[in-house]
């Protein structure tokens, strides 16, 4: 990776947040959904808990 | 005795113009807050009526639409509130059509009033008179537009917490072109250019969203009362 | 074949879908990124009058085109659940929502940091990014509306509507560079005719639009597996598949 590919033609410091910014998008989406998926299964899970304790 | 469909809508307009005219102070509020809002224009930017003349057409079109938005939040709420609208809709005859005779007559009393007050607003921020015919054809267009917009907006809120802030939420991204075109060609006619462009454009956005927003804010109203 | 398609109406056969598909789209989308990014930022020569800034168009291109696909993704699920009142379609809606927005402020960052060196101006009233701006309005209208409702399912119909009547705006977005005098670049690939830019900068840049494609449909897929969760709680299959 030389200079020349850091800088940029001088651009760098538009160009690297710009793929900063982008690279923060697509790991939010990642670690945001994997969060909602998670607390889907708990209150799925909870939600099967309680049923099946009201059952008996 | 059974109703057909135009004296149902006759019945359901007079009614409301019926029930806007029994509290005035309903009426007069959206009309004095539109005076406000653009009395603070010129307080706050500049006292020079030469120099208001250039951002008139957008502060004269940004106050009409927050009044209007002031005064949708009534189109549905005091009937959803009191179980009229639930009758209303079960009452045989189209909910569209009921929705069209809701709508005009809020226009009528909000949209409309706005059009004949407009003038005085004009004057305050420099306005030419020779703009005034433009003003005011451009605002009833846009006015009834922005009451159909608001009827789906307030079909979908009705009876929420904060439904307010959630109905200029949805309502003035919609809202924008006609602003956007309002008030260039009220800024045209100013100059005294061609106005056509935008006033056809203008009358275009008008007539399609009064031939499509009452499906539209029929079935947000069956959404919501479901 | 319209067996298949009826299958997608079904909660449990779209999450155990979504589940196995999931993997695959994220290793494919990782691999047409890769290329992409190795391709665009190291091998495509610069511009001719751009130099190496043209580069931000790798990330800026294919986020505001995603953020246009999502909400019509969106709109044509919400279509659907209205019209024939399938629920997973609700889902699809309410899964895509967030990704579609978090695309166009993507754009509109990205492109306020092109905009600097290029126009002079980190924003312009310009239509292409104002119509972008109220799609970003428009999402979180969509995502305000279904939350604010105390009944779900009530909340999804209404945001569903909310989302159809928006749909208007996509098109405006698209030709706005057609229709007005735009400080934005015409449009170079969604064309009729040949797209207007060399193959070595172009390929790098439909293998990242494909890449952000693939990652969309990862992350819906995840989002889908918990939107169908959280509308299909007690159902009995539901048992089994939270295991996983």
């Amino acid at each position: 990776m030389t200079n020349e590919f850091w800088s940029m033609g001088g651009y760098a410091r538009y160009v690297w947040p710009c793929y900063g910014i982008a690279g923060a998008v697509l790991a939010w989406n990642l670690w945001a959904a994997g969060r909602y998926l998670a607390a889907a299964k708990l209150r799925a899970a909870r939600a099967l808990a309680m049923a099946s304790s009201e059952a008996r | 005795m059974t109703v057909g469909a135009w004296e149902a809508f006759l019945l359901v307009l007079h009614r409301e113009l019926c029930l806007s005219f029994r509290r005035p102070e309903q009426l007069f509020q959206p009309l004095v807050f539109f005076l406000i809002v653009t009395t603070l224009f010129p307080l706050g930017l500049s006292l020079q009526l030469s120099a208001l003349r250039d951002i008139a057409p957008g502060v004269l079109w940004v106050a009409a639409l927050l009044s209007s938005l002031l005064s949708l939040d009534s189109l549905f709420k005091s009937d959803a509130d009191d179980g009229t609208l639930e009758q209303l809709a079960l009452s045989g005859q189209g909910l569209t059509l009921i929705v069209v005779a809701k709508t005009g007559a809020h226009w009528l009393v909000t949209g409309l009033a706005l059009v004949i007050v407009s003038p005085i607003v004009a004057i305050a921020l420099g306005i030419p008179t020779s703009a005034f015919a433009i003003m005011m054809l451009s605002l009833a267009l846009g006015t009834l537009t922005l009451s159909w917009l608001g009827a789906i907006g307030a079909g979908l809120t009705i009876g929420l917490r904060r439904g307010n802030v959630l109905l200029s939420l949805i309502v003035l991204p919609l809202a924008t072109p006609l602003l956007i075109f309002g008030a260039a060609a009220t800024d045209r006619a100013i100059s005294g250019t061609s106005t056509a462009g935008a006033m056809y454009f203008l009358a275009a956005l008008c007539v399609f969203t009064c031939t499509l927003a009452p499906w539209a804010a029929t079935a947000a109203l069956r959404i919501t009362l479901e | 074949m319209w067996t298949w398609f009826y299958k997608l109406a079904s909660p449990p056969y779209v999450y155990g879908v979504a589940a196995a598909l999931r993997l695959w789209l994220f290793g494919a989308a990782a691999l047409a990124m890769g290329y992409g990014l190795i391709a665009g930022l190291a091998i495509a020569p610069p511009d001719y009058q751009q130099g190496e800034a043209f580069r931000m168009i790798y990330v800026h291109v294919p986020g505001a085109i995603l953020s246009l696909t999502v909400y019509t993704v969106m709109a044509a699920a919400s279509a659907v659940a209205l019209i024939w009142r399938i629920k997973v379609g609700h889902a699809v809606a309410a899964a895509s929502a967030p990704i579609g927005a978090s695309f166009a402020l993507l754009a509109l960052v990205t492109g306020s940091l092109w905009g600097k060196p290029m126009w002079g101006t980190y924003w312009a009233w310009d239509p292409r990014l104002t119509s972008e701006l109220i799609l970003l309005f428009l999402y979180v209208g969509v995502m305000s509306l279904r939350s604010a409702f105390e009944d779900p399912l009530r909340g999804d119909r209404a945001a569903a509507l909310l989302a159809v009547v928006g749909v208007v705006n996509v098109p405006i977005v698209h030709f706005s560079v057609v229709w007005w005098n735009s400080l934005h670049q015409g449009a170079t690939i969604v064309r009729i005719g040949a797209p207007k830019m060399p193959g070595s900068m172009l390929w790098p840049l439909l293998s990242m639009w494909l890449g952000f494609m693939l990652f969309f449909g990862a992350v819906l897929c995840m989002r889908l597996q918990a939107e169908v969760l959280n509308r299909e709680r007690q159902a009995s299959w539901v048992r089994e598949a939270i295991k996983s």
